[in-house]
């Protein structure tokens, strides 16, 4: 029987909050910097949430011939940047329409896609008529089309998807990415999220869910995952985008190896729209399923990278669910939430994790949770509170959950 | 308006909101082949012209159009009557 196909990362790309690149997020992310700020992207006098994570000094002309980047929802656009660079970074080039064109795929995954799209076709049809929509309103807005435009602009012509599971849906992109190689159907997958919500209509939305931080005088204090003051979660945008390849095709070319996507799981809460099923059972079977798909005991695992918004509810809860699947070793092993930094990416936050985990798996270097002060007796586990920690990562487990109750466990290992 | 002025708007629209270049446009050009101006595009056009001019373009008598010149010919002939 053949031996089960190996998927490993060989390219990392990103544009967020923090950086414009994979090199300077890093070190503002080991050195325990704050991408939060006041909102520049609209006035928001009427809303009651005034901060957010923009990506401030963005001009997509920079990186996108001019034509095509005014076709494309801001989401899309960091896209487009973060595979760039991922694609660059792994020493992957497809334009040559080889073989190895029909090889290569993207799995994308955003929450809400073109939201802004959304909301400024909406205005125009109700203050100038339906006559005045762009004809590319929809393809602006749909959340698939940052996938659709990489396959155009890279020559990706391999299997190509969207999964849009809210905050979940980059980490579901990233495991079903890694399935369709070691399936056999593609050697390299584009995978990632891409989220930019930061509109009047979404932040309106967030707000009235009486999920987003109101702690607009403190900007770089709001996110704060863990700690007792916690007010909600902090929205923010970017794209993070990683080159899963498989093993043997990595090896071959003499790729750079990030490290090995060694176990994906998933689960339902089947609870509550927004809210996590109390005591954490849900995001455990997620959990779970990842050790169990990486052949793994929980003990293996030497740093989970939390969901860890910065809601009331999500962090009590995540922390009674990794007590479930980690017993004694939960107290034992570091758990950070680098939303203290980046703020919540939604739709991109699972991949903008992953790459802090590949990252800390390759500098031995975990990234702290900032803004942990005061001890919330519910969350009583070795969050890395405010500074990055040297020890050695062979296991990383990063968690992501959605709206609907999504639960995804990725764990990446270091590849000797 | 004179032509001229036309055709300069014409050139204005066509760089600003499709994103063309400048010095890629000629009277002659035409939309499809030269410009690759696709049929959202097309639409897109027609919006930008009838905001532009004020005037009011049925898809019918677009569909005869095929040069940038023809589009100022259509222009000019709206904005006389």
């Amino acid at each position: 029987m053949e031996a089960r196909r190996r998927v490993v990362v060989t390219g990392l790309g990103t544009v967020n909050p923090l950086a414009g690149d994979v090199d300077t997020f890093w070190k503002n992310l080991t050195s325990g910097m704050s991408g939060i700020g006041r909102i520049t992207a609209f006035d928001t006098d009427p809303v009651p949430v005034k901060i957010a994570g923009e990506v401030t000094d963005f001009d997509p002309e920079e990186f996108i011939p001019r034509k095509e980047a005014r076709r494309l929802d801001r989401y899309a656009q960091f896209f487009w940047v973060a595979t760039a660079q991922a694609l660059d970074d792994a020493g992957l080039d497809f334009t040559d329409d080889s073989e190895a064109s029909f090889r290569a795929g993207v799995v994308v995954g955003s929450g809400i896609g073109g939201i802004i799209s959304f909301q400024e076709n909406l205005d125009v049809m109700r203050t100038r008529g339906h006559d005045r929509v762009s004809p590319l309103a929809i393809t602006q807005i749909i959340p698939n089309m940052a996938g659709g435009v990489a396959s155009i602009q890279f020559h990706l012509f391999g299997p190509n998807n969207c999964t849009v599971t809210a905050c979940a849906a980059s980490a579901n992109a990233i495991g079903d990415a890694a399935e369709i190689i070691r399936r056999g159907d593609a050697d390299v997958m584009v995978a990632g999220g891409a989220e930019a919500p930061i509109c009047e209509f979404a932040v309106a939305g967030f707000s009235q869910a009486r999920a987003v931080s109101t702690r607009n005088d403190e900007p770089e204090r709001a996110s704060r995952p863990f700690d007792a003051g916690r007010d909600g979660f902090v929205m923010s945008e970017g794209a993070a985008t990683l080159i899963l390849e498989e093993r043997n095709h990595a090896l071959a070319r003499g790729a750079k190896i990030y490290g090995e996507l060694v176990g994906y799981g998933m689960s339902a809460d089947g609870y509550h729209i927004t809210l996590p099923r109390p005591g954490g059972m849900g995001a455990a079977k997620a959990m779970e399923a990842a050790l169990r798909n990486a052949s793994l005991p929980p003990e293996a695992i030497d740093y989970v990278n939390a969901h860890g918004t910065s809601t009331q509810a999500n962090d009590s809860t995540e922390t009674a669910a990794i007590k479930l699947v980690f017993g004694e070793h939960a107290y034992e092993m570091p758990v950070s939430s680098t939303k203290s930094m980046t703020g919540h990416l939604l739709g991109g936050a699972g991949a903008i994790e992953s790459l802090a985990c590949l990252l800390a798996i390759r500098d031995g270097l975990i990234p702290p949770t900032i803004n942990y002060e005061e001890p919330d007796p519910e969350c009583d586990l070795d969050y890395v509170p405010n500074e990055a920690r040297e020890s050695e990562v062979r296991y990383a487990m990063t968690n992501s959950f959605g709206f609907g109750g999504h639960n995804v466990s990725l764990i990446f290992a270091h590849h000797a | 308006m004179e032509r001229s002025v036309i055709e300069q708007k014409m050139v204005d629209v066509l760089v600003d909101e499709l994103g063309l270049e400048r010095d890629k446009i000629q009277m002659g050009s035409k939309f499809e082949e030269d410009l690759e101006v696709d049929s959202l595009g097309v639409v897109e056009l027609l919006m930008a012209l009838e905001d532009t001019f004020g005037v009011k373009i049925p898809d019918e008598e677009a569909e005869d159009i095929t040069t940038v010149g023809e589009a100022v010919d259509m222009v000019q002939a709206k904005l006389g009557n």
